[in-house]
């Protein structure tokens, strides 16, 4: 995809830490560019400020504030981008700030879903050669592995390295994995990867550190389909366990593999 | 429809414009041109009220001509061009007649060209722009033979227009505004940063390039960092602390910390800097940057008020004995109509 190495940054090197007790996160509030405003619910990937994160882009996509031109979500963090001939970085940071400490309040729970995907993937066997080890190493046999990653309440954490690619979270908390030492040279597109209790949805073959659990038909980018890049932030994905045949016959022109979209709200 | 026809390619070229904007969200960064302000000097050049897509010409040019009668700019670094084998000048429109062969040699300095037809291409636009993103399958290169349709000018016949030179080509100064992780690095590292002269590395593309420097800039606390959302401008230090500066066509996520953001003004200077030219960082607050920030429309119309007539120098005049040059009557532009 790039031959920078800037392009193979990893989401985070830090493995999840264990949720202690409940503690609001702070928010801080940052200059971000000519025309941006990050807001920040920490600086590592931690449960509860990913919740805050998520509660916030809620609350933002609810009551759409004027004069701000695009919302990126980030996994503990959110960018906004403005029109500064429309309005003052300071006057956004103020109107934001009340904004961004009620998330964290509140960040104790997930909001709701307001779409869910159920997506087709094959777990095991060629399709996933890492799902064996991984359930060995979790004293876990492969069903039980497959049933955990499947009933998850697996969320859109954020998207990004590659147009429409999810990062999915997260995992129960015994599926704070390392990524691998070294680099698996090739997963291919639609490769269902595991690591610190998420989950990447290739959207192109990819080198990659994370573990190839499965695989889906489920293409997250198509430019020549209306939608793109199908998936959003904050939406529901579960993932529908079926036999490798089964996954074949989901190989379909228009890329969506069988997923299915529900609109829950 | 007219055309611009490529009868020889020479350098990387691609279709640009100001990209697409609004799909940080879905992982899609803007991309568009490395060098805007090249794009703003050619719709300028051109009297069009908004940017138009043309060619950007990565190293070298090549070999066009056109199918009806057009204006062509020529802006961003400034590249050998003669049109029939008269020499034509850099950063202006000049009119160009179906026939005649526009040539577009190596660029004598900086690293991205632009040719942009009076009209503005008109290939397939995706999201909305024409923009080729060839990381991941947008568009494709330009090569030799293609025809490439382009939107109808509304005057061609407009005298050639010239805007002064610009000296964003071979490095310099940039400014660098603090942004969310620039307190991740220790004082001295900062300090460090902005005393250092840098040379462009050799590696580089439409994501970013590579500073090259003796000093290591590593931040305090790059272990564990939550990936945030980056974008162009955005000066990243690799684990080992070596600067990348973020282009056009940069991812939308980055783990890498973060020292600080070129301001848009100066980042033309970075995406045009050839390897090995020479960049200093100034360190500006938030504040000092906003006070800085001119919206693009608004540049595109002081370019607009800066353009002047070109007055043909008489000794690159190769047809010189056809003008009228003394007495009668004359309309008064024909130097410029030629």
């Amino acid at each position: 995809m790039s031959d920078a190495p800037m392009s193979d940054a990893p989401m985070s090197d830090a493995p999840m830490s264990d949720v202690g007790p409940i503690s609001s996160p702070t928010p801080e509030l940052l200059p971000a560019g000519a025309d941006g405003v990050l807001v920040r619910f920490a600086l590592s990937p931690d449960p509860v400020a990913m919740a805050a994160a998520q509660g916030f882009e809620r609350a933002l996509e609810e009551a759409p504030l004027a004069g701000v031109i695009e919302v990126a979500p980030a996994l503990v963090s959110l960018l906004l981008r403005f029109d500064p001939v429309q309005m003052r970085r300071a006057d956004l940071i103020a109107t934001l700030r009340p904004m961004a400490e009620r998330a964290a309040r509140e960040a104790g729970h997930l909001p709701d879903p307001i779409r869910r995907w159920q997506i087709p993937a094959a777990f095991g066997g060629e399709n996933g050669p890492e799902l064996a080890p991984i359930a060995r190493a979790l004293g876990l046999n492969e069903t039980t592995a497959v049933e955990q990653i499947s009933k998850a309440d697996l969320r859109v954490l954020a998207i990004g390295f590659f147009p429409g690619q999810p990062y999915l979270g997260l995992l129960p908390e015994r599926w704070n994995l390392p990524r691998l030492p070294e680099l698996v040279p090739s997963v291919p597109a639609g490769a269902v990867v595991v690591a610190v209790r998420q989950i990447v949805l290739f959207g192109a073959a990819s080198a990659t550190g994370w573990r190839q659990v499965a695989r889906a038909h489920f293409r997250c980018f198509d430019p020549a389909r209306t939608e793109p890049m199908p998936l959003r932030a904050g939406d529901a994905i579960r993932f529908v366990p079926v036999s490798a045949g089964e996954l074949a016959a989901l190989d379909t022109p228009d890329g969506m593999g069988g997923a299915r979209l529900e609109h829950l709200a | 429809m007219s055309a611009l026809r490529v009868l020889r390619a020479e350098g990387l070229i691609s279709v640009q414009d100001m990209g697409r904007e609004g799909y940080l969200a879905q992982g899609l960064s803007r991309g568009g041109a490395m060098d805007r302000l090249a794009l703003l000097e050619a719709a300028a050049l051109l009297g069009a009220e908004a940017p138009l897509a043309g060619l950007e010409m990565a190293g070298a040019g090549g070999l066009f001509e056109v199918t009806r009668p057009m204006r062509i700019a020529l802006t961003g670094a400034p590249m050998q061009a003669d049109l029939d084998g008269a020499a034509l000048r850099w950063n202006a429109a000049h009119p160009v007649l179906p026939g005649q062969k526009l040539r577009i040699g190596g660029a004598q300095t900086g690293s991205y060209g632009y040719l942009v037809p009076g009209g503005g291409l008109a290939t397939p636009d995706w999201l909305s722009s024409r923009a080729a993103h060839l990381s991941i399958g947008i568009g494709a290169r330009v090569e030799t033979g293609l025809t490439l349709p382009c939107a109808d000018e509304p005057a061609p016949d407009q005298p050639a227009l010239g805007l002064p030179a610009s000296q964003r080509f071979g490095g310099g100064t940039v400014r660098v505004m603090d942004g969310p992780q620039t307190a991740l690095f220790s004082p001295e590292v900062i300090a460090d940063f902005y005393e250092t002269v840098f040379s462009r590395a050799p590696r580089g593309n439409r994501q970013g390039v590579q500073l090259d420097a003796q000093r290591r800039f590593a931040a305090r606390e790059a272990a564990g960092l939550a990936s945030d959302v980056i974008g162009p401008g955005d000066v990243q230090m690799t684990g080992e602390g070596v600067p990348y500066v973020l282009l056009a066509e940069c991812q939308t996520i980055g783990g890498y910390p973060r020292i600080g953001t070129v301001i848009p003004a100066d980042l033309p200077t970075i995406a045009q800097a050839p390897p090995g030219a020479q960049l200093r960082f100034i360190r500006l607050s938030p504040d000092q940057a906003d006070a800085l920030w001119r919206p693009e429309a608004e540049q595109l119309r002081t370019l607009r008020a800066t353009c002047h007539p070109l007055i043909r120098d008489p000794s690159e005049m190769g047809d010189l004995l056809s003008y009228q040059l003394i007495g009668g009557v004359t309309s008064g532009d024909d130097l410029e109509r030629s």
